[in-house]
């Protein structure tokens, strides 16, 4: 099967005081169809710009480099044209804030419908038919009534569904999710995972799935990418990455985070905190928080290499080989 | 009035007995954010405060501090009567009860120096000279984990768990013997807050600081608190000791807040969902607040509102399934897949 999405050597720049910085630097990923990406780093890791880039949402002093080929298209070479009519069609997207792509003082129906009628061509009455089916789908009360209301009288999970609702409501072929579960509470994460699941099996969609939360990674995603410091540090297969991290950085993600099963251990938190774009380091950019650096990681950047299993590794050292 | 330990001493710092927070609205029905909430904290201990959304935790939070006035109920600070925090000044006695914010962003004076803002504490209680003070603010940094050079510089330079450690550092300015802390962690990433987690361990522990640690993170909460306490609308619905709230949840709720949380060792294993909505705090629904969303619910349930007792040692449920001395684990019914 060929690849709904890919990435090849993905670069973006933003100017800052210190001149261009590189915030997402030579990123290689790929998203199959029907398959649940995740994309899993702190802040500043350059997931969101990565996203954005995709969708041609940079800051404009943005310049990126390297290839984002979705089906048979670059999306970084397509004129605004071309790529408005992807966007919403045949590329979804969501929000940590469902209030940054809902207006506040137009109605449910009117934000859910608009779109529909703009890609797809259908009636008014058609595309509120079809509304009410997606409200129904992510499990808002009473769809009919809510096309008529607006964003401020739901609550924020309940917003953030009907954001999922309105980039879902032209079937698209992927789904962007940027930290879509990070601002709303436990149990209306798990219906939205449950949510997305449903759909990826049902008319499989595909989702690049961007959070720093490795346990919603481990629940959703069939594949995990690892950014740290605007590069890919690990890749593979969500639960062998997960159970066998093979680069230092993973591993201490994992040691630092609160598992919810087994017995409480305490928190072993990596030290130091993750270079700002501006003051990466030179070599891997893992290196000054390391506890396996060598000498040749500071001069050396890694590239991300094969190592069986479909895993790739940006780590020359590898020192946890043996433990995994 | 405060509670006693099996020996009979008072142990508990901070308690806070059958407050009500009602926020009115003109026009329209007052809001309870809290309905009625009993809790103690003792010294040295870490108290867990979970809820979702909406659930009244921060209410809570600012009236065991003083920030708001409760409607109705009180709360007691080393058994004294804490009065709602006045346009400028409290009593020095209560000076030792200290709150952290969520937002160190916001809780920060943007145009002052770090050491200054610290400082601040201190010069409010009058203590030492201003030679004192530095050195003081000094050791305070270094606690947190700081180095004293970062007194003479202002938050924007620092990232954002530095600017929480700077806040709590502020806080111990004042030699608290509690300290309220509202979702302290949230804004901060996985690596960070697991340096600041085991900060605000290792503090309440070596100054024998009563925490009460609010958070909407179960996972972390539980590797944080002694104790937990489960909010839904208003009403606390179940207090335990950590692990055996974690191995043997007796609320609905709680039981379904904890099956909600991702797990790391279940790979392509959904959370289990909570169908419904929280209802409106303006209009909660008759008997138990939880009943329309409960797996369990009976007949009892939509008519009465189930106490918050003590159903076994240590552990208090509101709830009609769980009976004095015969606490037993729920029956984990079948939820419809959501």
């Amino acid at each position: 099967m060929s690849a709904l999405l890919v990435l090849d050597g993905l670069s973006v720049w933003l100017p800052s005081r210190e001149g261009q910085v590189a915030v997402v630097d030579h990123i290689d990923l790929e998203v199959q169809p029907g398959e649940v990406v995740g994309v899993a780093g702190e802040s500043g890791s350059g997931k969101t710009m990565t996203a954005l880039a995709l969708l041609g949402l940079l800051p404009p002093h943005a310049v990126t480099e390297g290839r984002a080929v979705f089906g048979d298209r670059d999306l970084l070479k397509i004129n605004r044209r071309e790529l408005r009519h992807l966007r919403g069609r045949d590329i979804g997207m969501v929000f940590q804030d469902p209030m940054t792509s809902l207006h506040p003082m137009l109605t449910i129906e009117r934000q859910l419908t608009e779109h529909v009628r703009y890609h797809r061509g259908v009636s008014r009455a058609e595309a509120r038919r079809d509304a009410i089916t997606m409200l129904e789908e992510v499990r808002i009360p009473d769809p009919a009534g809510a096309l008529n209301a607006y964003p401020h009288q739901f609550s924020g999970g309940m917003r953030q569904r009907i954001a999922i609702a309105i980039a879902l409501a032209c079937s698209p072929q992927l789904l962007i999710a940027d930290e879509p579960t990070t601002a709303v509470d436990v149990t209306v994460q798990a219906g939205i995972l449950r949510l997305f699941n449903r759909l990826r099996e049902r008319s499989s969609l595909s989702i690049m799935f961007i959070t720093h939360d490795l346990g919603v990674m481990a629940s959703i995603a069939d594949r995990l990418y690892i950014f740290y410091a605007g590069r890919v540090v690990e890749s593979g297969p969500t639960g062998d990455l997960l159970t066998r991290p093979r680069h230092p950085y993973t591993r201490g993600l994992l040691d630092a985070l609160p598992h919810p099963e087994g017995e409480p251990m305490p928190l072993r938190p990596i030290a130091g905190a993750p270079p700002a774009p501006a003051a990466r380091p030179p070599g891997c950019p893992f290196h000054p928080r390391c506890p396996y650096m060598l000498a040749s990681c500071a001069v050396d950047v890694p590239t991300l290499e094969p190592i069986g299993g479909g895993r790739r590794l940006a780590c020359p050292v590898d020192p946890l080989r043996e433990a995994s | 009035m405060p509670r006693r330990s099996v020996a009979g001493s008072i142990v508990s710092v901070l308690d806070v007995t059958d407050v009500v927070v009602e926020y009115r609205r003109p026009g329209r029905d007052p809001v309870r954010a809290v309905a009625g909430v009993s809790l103690s904290l003792d010294a040295a201990r870490i108290l867990g405060l979970v809820g979702e959304t909406g659930c009244g935790k921060s209410s809570l939070a600012r009236a065991a501090v003083g920030l708001v006035r409760p409607s109705a109920g009180s709360v007691r600070f080393n058994g004294e009567l804490v009065t709602p925090l006045g346009r400028r000044t409290r009593p020095m006695r209560q000076t030792r009860l200290q709150m952290v914010f969520q937002d160190p962003f916001s809780s920060l004076n943007p145009r002052r120096k770090a050491g200054e803002q610290i400082a601040d504490g201190l010069a409010i209680s009058g203590k030492g000279s201003s030679g004192q003070r530095r050195v003081r603010v000094g050791d305070l940094l270094s606690q947190v984990g700081l180095p004293a050079s970062a007194a003479s510089r202002y938050p924007h330079e620092f990232s954002g768990g530095q600017r929480q450690r700077i806040a709590i550092a502020r806080t111990l300015a004042a030699e608290p013997t509690v300290i309220v802390a509202d979702e302290p962690l949230a804004a901060l990433d996985a690596s960070i807050k697991a340096q600041l987690a085991n900060l605000m361990i290792s503090l309440s522990r070596e100054l024998g600081a009563g925490l009460l640690f609010i958070s909407h993170d179960l996972a972390i909460v539980r590797h944080v608190a002694d104790l937990v306490a489960v909010m839904y609308l208003g009403l606390v619905v179940e207090v335990a000791p950590t692990r055996e709230m974690w191995a043997m949840p007796l609320h609905p709720y709680s039981e379904a807040l904890i099956a909600a949380v991702p797990r790391l060792d279940r790979i392509r294993a959904l959370p289990a969902a909570l169908p419904g909505e929280v209802a409106d705090p303006a209009h909660p629904p008759q008997g138990c607040r939880f009943h329309p969303r409960c797996p369990y619910v009976f007949d009892r349930c939509r008519i009465e509102s189930p106490p918050l007792r003590e159903v076994a040692p240590g552990r208090q449920v509101a709830c009609w399934l769980q009976e004095q001395g015969r606490a037993r684990a729920l029956p984990r019914a079948q939820r419809p897949p959501a």
